[in-house]
Parts: structure tokens; C-alpha cells; sequence
């Protein structure tokens, strides 16, 4: 049953990368500001679940309803643009532009929704100074820490507000202490601005700054009892 | 946790009375559980019998009277070998969970269900630390992180467990 | 795998270290797994594609050493005295026509006896009515268009000719038997067939030419397998940070990766020997700008073959060494030195100033004693052409640094750029040295070209047709100008018949000869096209003038004056003494005009008559000779006029008028230019394809994690084409003027001014339509690379 007021759910959802199911009848939902955090074995079809429900993926069955949207029944074009102005994403590595200064990386997306250029790096820099990195603005990816890297890569997820974060091993390539950082931030800035994120993660102590957690085995996705 | 070295240690910055030593363990060691007067006193007792510490000296007021406690220098030398002798690392190696989940097998009960029930309840345990954690100073968050390595031990070998319960079915039954 | 027991310090650089390091290197890219093997495949393709252009060039000597051979070898022997008739002669007549723009080149032979010479490639001569020929000229008659052709050739196909007797293959040649060809009726008695002609030495200004087009056309390629032997090279550096590692030195690594390279190399060798020697077998089936080759003919000259297998691996390693000279390879990993150093001027400007210095050495290549030293213009030329593909990168830094803002791709772009320039130039070096090259050689070209084209004074505009008719019967006279008449296509006919006239009587006092003038007989329209009749009809009789200067009037007046009496009869050869006079008045009414140039460019004077005035029977061996003017439109009237010219008589020409003609030297130079020009174009589009598709994949990941972001593919799209753009407009820029720099060197030395913009211009929008076209083909990859697949963990 659709839980009400959710804000994003999926229903049956089946994927398949050639002949082994990656998804195989997965259901999620997720509330407005609510952190959920999706764990499982690796292969288990974490990844797959949370490409998804971003859209970046169509499944081969079953259906996304992000509001009044069926991502599933949406055209690419639309579900590219939905994922500039609503959607936030951070990956484990690899994702900022390397020739791009980290400001220029987190006014990014901001230009790419048509923000004029000034407007997008004032905005940037007030995330950076959030994420406590307004220091390495100037320099390039290839020049910070990989836990200034990984905030900075928070601050662009959530630099054009968007209303779902999702974040794929966000602390994947962090030690602790790092990663703690990252996680704290991460959900403080979502909580302040009442974005929901969807967290993919492995480590339990990454997955305990969630509100409730959901763990996928074997393709199918499992609401853990005592998040009701 | 030994409370009888914890005061020593404590008294070994210079004198306190007994309720300032009971305010200053709970300040830094009593988040969980503060002291008793009762096992102050019941303590201080027993290390005043052992020389380990002297009464200072009595201060008469409005109140009870109020003794105030000193470290004497077999104190000291009991505390430098507490801190250097090494804690004996837990090992666990009986522990209720591993006994519960091959009774259930035994019994032919779910075992899954049971492992999901106790992870469910490790991660609420975790959300609850980690939430205190952020709202709490250093001290808070070093105590809350001792607490979430272990409990994330435990629901790393929930993990594995459950991904071995076929194998452990049959080691079990067989 | 060697033993090899004792640590040894790894300073040695001797040739043992050498060949360890090479060898190592070279295991590491046969072993490399799936990724190394790409790797190699990439290299090899790349120097493959290279080497196989190298082999093509080197093959160019031979083959047109061969086309001569086989051109001269079929000619009729030439000769001093006229040929008694032997069993061993024949009578040989050439026909010469052509099938729209192609030549067709026959002959029609009549053996004197028994054991006539044959011609190469011929095993038995064709009788009376027969004809052997070309495969090209039999696949041509059989084929719809032949039809027009067939007319023209009523002969009996009864064999082929060998390759030994064609030019190429692509030769229309045939050979026709006659039974009554004689030396009288336009036949030539030979022995036999084959003339040796002394190779004429070339002008020291097409030298030049030639020497700065193998210079400018050959660079290319050589940049071009200076980069394919780096393609992939960073995954490549990053891989011997690990050997690094494992206790390598800096030189050791150095000389592993020149190893990897040289297995790429070599492999790209054998690729291209591969290729070469399978595409010649296709080379009579490719017409590259008018030639088609025998494969036989495509065989590189043995010295410039060896020449490629020697420096192709050893530019391999050349090129690797001499580019690791700016990476340093660490033990954790790769540092990129060109990212903080900046660029510097001052050594890269000598380069093209020696160039140019080089070739001003040479001094000047005009006038007929001076000379072109190959290595003083080549080696000008090339240390120019260095000069521009080194000054490029140092264009790129110093203009990328200064560029910022705009929009998403731009700035991605840009951005790019400013942190790796060096890539950038690499890409774009080979079509600016390319271009700046062909913009010298098509100055120095453009501007020599008037020296080698000659004006005829032909005016094609107003015949498109010339024939003189070989009969001197008036009857196939007037035949042959109403069949030409009546010819689809014709528009009209300027036909005179022509002969000549003197005066009759005595000869006077000083005079050796009779005076005498020309005759020519044609109807008012012909008319007007040779003198300015004004009025005219037919009965009229014209004095005309030479406007031209050549023939004083006075002594045109001598002969051809009105009331005067003239002898059409010929009396100057061995029976002219008793020939019966043929005598005829002019008209009082005669009128004295001018000429004018007919369409030929000639000028004709003397008495001109109208039909009803003079009837051209009373003439002695009248010529006629017809210009054709053609209807415009209409499709092969040129071929219907040859058609009906072949009818009347086989010797019969009928030739196209033409504005101007080319030196023959000249016309072959530009040839071999434009054959190779299109070869390296497609090459630096090919090369510049792989580097980028090269750098997509690197980039697979973040192109993934992009799209993600919900970024358009168009804004991708834009970035990859700015990214191209930006360094191809810089290169272009830094092309046209170092083209310009180097051809107004190249003009100063042949002597001309006179700078035509007209031929600068194609070059680079041929360089940016290049652009277009890669940019185009590399959105493909970019869209496969955008798919969502590549953010999923390997």
C-alpha cells in the first residue's frame, strides 16, 4: 500500500543486466525529509534500486512516482531535467569535473537550471562555507583531500535545493573520522532544507545517521520492522 | 570499570570532598550512569583502610559535615599501575546471540527472523547513539563512537551469519 | 624468462639495458591483457595507416617511371628518312579522338609483309577491319554511354591488349587493321614501335614545387605516427608507476615505455605492409584524380622502403622518450610537469626562422640556370613546418590561459583546455602543419601557374570545335560540311574551303616567284567570323586585309585587286610548268576590308569569295577546314561531331578549341599533389577521430556521473565541439599566417609577386569542414559513453 504523503516510491521493480536480475520486484518509498538508508551485500542491487529511482535508469518493469510524475513512463529529456531541478546526487568517486575549480564544480549544476553564472558561484560559496570548505574553492579536484572532495561534492548535491538527495557509498572512499564528517553534514544540510536522501551504503555506522533503513537481498527490497 | 582507581585518579589533581568527587566522575565518565553517594563514600571507606588516601581535613557547616579526601603516595604509585597495566580485551567468544541463533536452528525455528529482529534493534540502538553524538561535545561523541564500533561489530557478524545460516543449519543438525 | 639471480644497480644505460628495457616494455604490451591489446591495436592501426601512405609515396616513382616506360614503348619508332616497304615494315596512322574528357588512343595499321613489327601487348596484328584493344576501351563500348562511342570504332573486336601495351588500366587503346592505308593517304611507314626520349630535366621552380609537396604532405603523416604512437599513453604512464614501484628507475621506466612503443610500431608495420599490399590489389579499380594504377605499378622504390621500416620504429621510440621528457613518473603515481611550467617562446621561434633562412640560402629559383638544392628548400621547408607545430602548443597555452566565462560548455571547455593544452596541440598540430604547408605550396603554385599556361588565342566562345577535312575533293568537301550541318548539337559551321591564287603571267623584274595570296571560299555568315565585311551576300567578293600585320597590304595588292585577273593553278611543284592555268577576275565590285581573328586565332587575308561569286571547283587542292559551334546543352554534341567526323574518314580529327593549355610538366605535378593532398586529409581526420574518441573513454565515468546530474546532451555535445574548435581556430590562425610567412619566402624566390587570396581561403575551410566532420562522427561514442552503465562500480 502507497504509505501516504510519500514522496517518492516505487512499485515491482525489476531489472535485469542480461540474464541475472540486478532488481526483481523491488518496492521502496521515502517521505519529504526523510533519510533512508538502503543497505544489502554487494550485488545485491543497491546501485540498481537507487538508479532507478533517480530515473537514470529505466527499469524493465514496475513503476517510479516522484509527486504528480511517473519517472517510468517519462521520456529521457524529461527525466534529465527532472533530475537538474529536483534531484541531488553523490557518488563514492570520480564525480567532480577535474579541470573545474571546486567552486565552479558546485555552481555547476546551478548553471546547468540556467542560473546565471555570478548568481551560481554566490550561491556555491555559501555551500561551501556550510560544508566547511570554502577554503579550497579556488583550487582544483585534483589538488584537495578526498574528504574535502567528497564535501565538496556534498555541496554541489544540494546546492540547487533540490528535494531528493541521492547518495551512492557517499563515504565509500573515506576513513572514519572523515566520513563521519561527510554523513553529519550531509544530514544536518538535507534536514535544514527538508530534502529527502536516499543512502546507499554498506557500513552500518554510515546507515544509523538514517531515520529508518531498508535492505536489498537478492533484488528485492526490505523494510526493516520499527520504522512504522 | 574500576571506581575505586577512578577517584584515586581523580583526587590525584589535589583534594575534593566526597560530593565533588561524585560531580566530577559524573561529568566525566557518568553519562550512563551517574554515582551513588552511597558508593562514594562506600568506596572511600575502603581506600582510606588501604592507605591509599587521607583525610585532609573536616569542614563543619550548615549541612552534614563534609571530610575532604587526599591522595597519599602508595595511592599515586596504585594508580600509575592501574593506567599501565594493559585491559584485558573481551573476546566473546560465548556470547547470548550466538547461543540464541543455534538454538533456534536446533529447535527449527527461524533464524533469519531472528537475526533481522536483533539488527533492527542494533541500528536502532545506533541511530539513537548517533543522534546523541551529534548533539553532544567530544566527550559525548568519543563515548557514543566506543559504543557504535562495537555495536557495528555485532551487526557486521549479523551480516555474516545470516549470509552462512544454510551452512550453520546443517554444521547444527548434522 | 631469464634467471636472474644478483640484484644489479639499474644505472647502466648501456645497449644490454637497452635491449632488456625495449624488451620488457615490449612483453608488457603483447601481455597486457584486453586493455593492452587495445592499446596496441589502437598504435598499430594508427602507424599502420601511416606507413601504408609512406609505402604509397614510395611506390609514386616507380609508378610513373613505369606509365612513361610503357607510354614511350608504344609510340611509333621515330625516323630520319622515309622507310622503304619490307616484309618487316607496316604503315601506321594514329587515330586520335577522345570519349568525353578521356582520350582514346588508337592506330590503324597495314603490315607491308609477312613479318611485320608488332606493338607491345599485341600477339597478332588485327586485319582489314579488325581491331584488338584496350579491357577498358571493350568494357566502354559495351556499356550504355559506349553507344556514342561504337560509330567511331566499326572495327571487329578479335583480341585484347596486354597490360605490357597499357598505360595503366584504365587505358582506352585499340588497334585497327586497314587494307588500304599508304604512306600517300596519310600513312607512315615504320620498323618498328618504341621511341626513347631523354627525361627532360625538371624546371628548377616545379622542383621546388615537388620538394615543398613531399614536404608538406609527408610532415603530416609523420606527426600523425609521432601521435598514434601515444595513443593511450597516460592509462600507459599510470601503469609504470607501478614498475616504479617495484624498484625501476626513472630511465628504466622511460625505456620500458619506449619498448611498448616499439611493439606498437612494429606492429604497425606489419599492419601497413599488410594493408599496402592488400589495397594495391585495388588500385586498378580506384581512380585517384584521372590515374589508375596497374598493382604491378604500386611497388615502393627498395631504398625509401627500407627507408620507412628503419624509421618508423626508431621514431617510435624517439617520440615516447622525448615526451616522457616532460612526465614524471613517481613510484605512487604520474606527476605532469606541463600543468605548472609554462611554456616558453624563446626556443621555438629559431626553429621557423632557420626555415626560412635555409630557403633564402637557396637563392632565387627563376630563370632557367638556377637551381633547387633538395635539401636547402626541403630542408627549409621542414624546419619551418617544425617550427609551426612547435610554436602551436605555446598559441594554445598563452591564448587558453586568457579565455574564461561563458556559458556550461564553453567553460567546460575551456577549462579543459587550460589543464591539459599540450593534448590538445597534439591533436590539432598535424592538419596546422598540413594546412600551413598547402597554403605555401598553393601561393608558389598559384603564382607560378601563368608561367606554365599558354594563352592559344583560341576563343572557345565562339567555336567549340575545330576540324580540317584531309580530302581535297570538293564533292566530300561540301559533303562533309552539311553532314557536320546536320549533326545533332551543332549549332553552326565555319567552313572555308581554301586554296591559293597568283598572278598569272611572267615573272617581273627582282621577283624568284609568281606572287601569290590565299583564297578563301565560305558563305557570308563564315565570312564574317574572319574579316569585317560589314554588308555582305552571296555574289559578293572581298580584298581582305591582315589586321594582324603580318603580310603587308601592298603586297597583297600585287595579287588581289578588284578588276585584276588571278591563277588558281599551282605551278611551283616538279609538273607546274605545263599546268593548264585556272583563271578568274576579281570583281570591280570587290570591296576592301579587314580581317579579324577567326575563332582559331588566325588571321586570313587575301581574296574572300562568297559561293556565287567563285565556285570553289575551279579551285586547285582546296582545303576545307571547320570550326563547329556547338548548341549549349545539349548533352555529348561533342561526341555526335567526332561521330559524324569518324564517318566521313577515320584520320579525321576533330579537336576541342581550348582557352589556354597546360605545361604537361606542370599538369603532372599538380596531379601527384592532389592525390596525396586527399590522402592526408583523410588521415589527420582519422587521427584526430581516435584522439578524441581516446579521450571520451577516459572520461567515461564523469560523462556518466554528468548525465546523472540531468546535464543535456546537448551541452556535452557543445563542449566536445568547443573543445575541437578552440584549438583548430588557433591552429588555423598560427596556419595561415606561417603559410603565409613561408609562401611569400617561396614567392621571393621564384622571383614573382602578386599574392592570390583567392587560393588561401579553401584551405582553411577545408581544415574547418575537417572539424565538422569529426566533431559529427565523434557524437556517436559520446552519446554510447553517456549511458548510465558507466556509473556502475567495475
Amino acid at each position: 500500500m502507497t504509505p501516504a504523503g510519500s514522496l517518492l516510491e516505487a512499485r515491482a521493480l525489476r531489472k535485469a543486466y542480461g540474464p541475472t536480475p540486478a532488481l526483481d520486484g523491488a518496492d521502496f518509498s521515502i517521505h519529504p525529509g526523510e533519510v533512508v538508508a538502503v543497505m544489502g551485500p554487494s550485488g545485491s542491487g543497491k546501485s540498481t534500486l537507487l538508479h532507478c529511482l533517480a530515473g537514470i535508469i529505466r527499469p524493465d518493469s514496475g513503476t517510479v512516482r516522484y509527486g504528480p510524475h511517473t519517472l517510468t513512463d517519462l521520456s529521457d529529456t524529461h527525466r534529465s531535467a527532472l533530475r537538474r531541478t529536483d534531484f541531488g546526487f553523490v557518488f563514492q568517486f570520480g564525480q567532480l569535473v577535474p579541470e573545474l575549480t571546486c567552486l565552479e564544480n558546485v555552481a555547476l549544476p546551478l548553471r546547468l537550471n540556467g542560473t546565471r553564472r555570478k548568481a551560481a558561484e554566490h550561491r556555491a560559496r555559501d555551500w561551501l562555507e556550510r560544508l566547511e570548505v570554502d577554503d579550497v574553492a579556488a583550487k582544483r579536484p585534483g589538488e584537495i583531500s578526498g574528504g574535502q572532495g567528497q564535501r565538496v561534492a556534498v555541496a554541489r548535491a544540494l546546492a540547487p535545493q533540490p528535494r531528493v538527495v541521492f547518495a551512492d557509498e557517499p563515504t565509500g572512499a573515506l576513513d572514519s573520522l572523515n566520513g563521519e564528517r561527510v554523513m553529519g553534514l550531509l544530514s544536518d544540510a538535507a534536514r535544514a532544507t527538508g530534502a529527502a536522501v536516499v543512502l546507499v551504503t554498506h557500513e552500518p555506522r554510515v546507515a544509523a545517521y538514517a531515520d529508518r533503513e531498508v535492505v536489498v537481498r537478492d533484488g528485492v527490497a526490505r523494510e526493516m520492522a520499527g520504522a512504522a | 570499570m574500576s571506581i575505586g582507581h577512578t577517584l584515586l585518579g581523580l583526587l590525584e589533581s589535589g583534594p575534593r570532598h566526597g560530593y565533588d568527587l561524585k560531580r566530577a566522575f559524573d561529568e566525566h565518565f557518568g553519562q550512563d550512569r551517574p554515582l551513588h553517594y552511597g558508593q562514594v563514600y562506600s568506596t572511600m571507606s575502603r581506600l582510606l583502610k588501604n592507605g591509599l588516601v587521607e583525610v585532609d581535613g573536616v569542614e563543619a557547616g550548615a549541612g552534614p559535615e563534609r571530610k575532604r579526601y587526599a591522595i597519599t603516595d602508595a595511592g599515586v604509585t596504585d594508580v600509575a599501575q592501574w593506567l599501565a597495566r594493559p585491559e584485558k580485551p573481551e573476546p566473546y567468544l560465548q556470547s547470548t546471540l550466538y547461543t540464541k541463533v543455534v538454538l533456534a536452528l536446533m529447535t527449527g525455528r527461524d533464524a533469519a527472523e531472528l537475526l533481522d529482529g536483533q539488527r533492527t534493534e542494533h541500528l536502532r540502538l545506533m541511530r539513537g547513539l548517533t543522534e546523541r553524538k551529534r548533539s553532544g561535545d567530544l566527550a559525548d561523541q568519543l563515548i557514543c563512537d566506543h559504543a557504535l564500533f562495537h555495536l557495528e561489530a555485532d551487526l557486521r557478524w549479523l551480516e555474516l551469519t545470516a549470509a552462512r545460516l544454510d551452512k550453520l543449519a546443517a554444521a547444527v543438525r548434522g | 624468462m631469464s634467471g636472474r639471480t644478483r640484484p644489479r644497480p639499474a644505472a647502466a644505460g648501456g645497449p644490454r639495458a637497452w635491449a632488456r628495457d625495449l624488451a620488457m616494455g615490449m612483453r608488457f604490451a603483447a601481455g597486457g591483457g584486453r586493455e593492452g591489446w587495445t592499446r596496441t591495436l589502437l598504435t598499430a592501426l594508427g602507424v599502420g595507416l601511416g606507413v601504408t601512405l609512406l609505402l604509397a609515396a614510395a611506390s609514386l616513382p616507380t609508378l610513373l617511371e613505369n606509365r612513361t616506360v610503357r607510354r614511350e614503348a608504344v609510340a611509333p619508332a621515330e625516323t630520319e628518312r622515309p622507310v622503304p616497304p619490307s616484309p618487316r615494315t607496316l604503315v601506321q596512322a594514329p587515330l586520335e579522338t577522345a570519349f568525353r574528357s578521356e582520350p582514346v588512343r588508337g592506330q590503324l595499321l597495314r603490315p607491308d609483309g609477312a613479318r611485320p613489327p608488332l606493338p607491345p601487348g599485341v600477339t597478332a596484328l588485327p586485319g582489314p577491319d579488325q581491331m584488338v584493344l584496350s579491357p577498358a576501351l571493350r568494357k566502354l563500348l559495351h556499356s550504355p554511354e559506349g553507344a556514342l562511342l561504337r560509330p567511331r570504332l566499326p572495327f571487329k573486336d578479335v583480341g585484347t591488349i596486354g597490360p605490357a601495351g597499357l598505360v595503366g588500366p584504365g587505358d582506352l587503346a585499340y588497334y585497327a587493321g586497314s587494307a588500304t592505308l599508304t604512306p600517300e593517304n596519310g600513312g607512315h611507314r615504320i620498323r618498328a614501335f618504341g621511341v626513347t626520349r631523354a627525361p627532360e630535366p625538371l624546371d628548377a621552380k616545379l622542383l621546388a614545387v615537388l620538394i615543398v609537396g613531399c614536404v608538406v604532405l609527408l610532415m603530416p603523416v609523420a606527426l600523425f605516427i609521432a601521435t598514434a604512437v601515444r595513443f593511450g599513453g597516460e592509462r600507459r604512464d599510470r601503469r609504470l608507476a607501478a614498475l616504479r614501484l617495484i624498484g625501476a628507475d626513472a630511465r628504466m621506466t622511460r625505456r620500458t615505455a619506449a619498448g611498448e612503443a616499439l611493439f606498437g610500431a612494429l606492429c604497425g608495420l606489419l599492419v601497413g605492409t599488410v594493408l599496402f599490399l592488400v589495397g594495391r590489389q585495388f588500385a586498378d579499380r580506384i581512380t585517384f584524380w584521372d590515374i589508375i594504377a596497374f598493382p604491378s605499378d604500386v611497388t615502393p622504390v627498395p631504398w625509401l622502403a627500407a627507408l620507412v621500416a628503419a624509421a618508423v620504429p626508431l621514431a617510435a621510440v624517439a617520440v615516447t622518450l622525448l615526451a616522457l621528457r616532460r612526465v614524471g613518473i613517481e613510484p605512487l603515481g604520474v606527476v605532469r610537469s606541463g600543468g605548472g611550467r609554462r611554456r616558453r617562446l624563446w626556443w621555438r621561434l629559431p626553429f621557423p626562422a632557420a626555415g626560412i633562412a635555409l630557403l633564402l640560402l637557396n637563392g632565387g629559383i627563376e630563370g632557367s640556370r638556377s637551381t633547387a638544392g633538395p635539401f636547402l628548400i626541403g630542408g627549409g621547408a621542414a624546419l619551418f613546418l617544425l617550427g609551426v607545430a612547435l610554436l602551436l602548443p605555446w598559441a594554445v597555452d598563452a591564448t587558453v590561459s586568457r579565455l574564461s566565462g561563458g556559458p556550461v560548455p564553453w567553460q567546460l571547455a575551456v577549462r579543459r583546455l587550460q589543464l591539459s593544452g599540450g593534448t590538445a596541440a597534439r591533436a590539432v598540430s598535424g592538419i596546422t602543419v598540413a594546412v600551413a604547408g598547402a597554403i605555401a605550396l598553393q601561393l608558389l603554385f598559384s603564382a607560378i601557374q601563368s608561367d606554365y599556361l599558354k594563352v592559344t588565342g583560341q576563343d572557345s566562345s565562339r567555336a567549340q570545335l575545330q576540324s580540317t577535312l584531309p580530302s581535297h575533293d570538293i564533292g566530300t568537301i561540301r559533303k562533309t560540311i552539311s553532314a557536320f550541318r546536320e549533326t545533332e548539337g551543332v549549332r553552326g559551321v565555319i567552313a572555308t574551303i581554301e586554296a591559293s591564287a597568283s598572278r598569272p603571267g611572267p615573272l617581273r623584274k627582282g621577283e624568284t616567284f609568281a606572287p601569290s595570296t590565299q583564297v578563301t571560299v565560305g558563305d557570308c555568315a563564315t565570312l564574317r567570323e574572319l574579316a569585317r565585311t560589314g554588308p555582305c551576300k552571296d555574289g559578293d567578293v572581298f580584298v581582305v586585309k591582315d589586321a594582324g600585320g603580318q603580310v603587308e597590304g601592298s603586297y597583297i595588292d600585287e595579287t588581289a585587286r578588284p578588276g585584276a585577273t588571278v591563277d588558281f593553278a599551282f605551278h611551283d611543284g616538279p609538273d607546274g610548268a605545263g599546268k593548264r592555268p585556272r583563271l578568274w577576275t576579281v570583281p570591280r565590285s570587290a570591296r576592301t576590308v579587314e580581317s579579324r581573328k577567326d575563332p582559331m586565332g588566325q588571321d586570313s587575308f587575301g581574296l574572300f569569295a562568297t559561293p556565287g561569286a567563285l565556285d570553289p571547283a575551279l579551285l586547285e587542292e582546296p582545303m576545307a577546314r571547320a570550326m563547329i559551334q556547338l548548341a549549349p546543352g545539349v548533352l555529348d554534341a561533342v561526341e555526335h561531331a567526332r561521330n559524324t567526323a569518324a564517318g566521313i574518314s577515320p584520320l579525321m580529327s576533330v579537336r576541342a578549341l581550348r582557352d589556354t593549355v597546360r605545361d604537361g610538366q606542370y599538369t603532372s605535378v599538380r596531379t601527384g599533389l592532389g592525390v596525396a593532398a586527399g590522402a592526408t586529409l583523410a588521415l589527420i581526420a582519422a587521427s584526430m577521430l581516435v584522439t578524441m574518441v581516446e579521450q571520451l573513454r577516459e572520461r567515461r565515468r564523469l560523462l556518466s556521473v554528468l548525465v546523472a546530474f540531468g546535464t543535456r546532451r546537448a551541452t556535452l555535445a557543445w563542449s566536445v565541439l568547443w573543445q575541437t574548435a578552440v584549438p583548430v581556430v588557433l591552429g588555423l590562425a598560427l596556419a595561415l599566417s606561417g603559410g603565409l610567412a613561408l609562401g611569400l619566402a617561396l614567392l621571393r624566390m621564384a622571383g614573382t609577386a602578386g599574392l592570390d587570396w583567392s587560393v588561401v581561403w579553401p584551405l582553411p575551410a577545408a581544415g574547418a569542414a575537417l572539424i565538422a566532420v569529426v566533431t559529427l562522427l565523434s557524437l556517436p561514442p559520446l552519446w554510447r559513453m553517456m549511458r548510465p552503465e558507466g556509473l556502475r562500480t567495475e
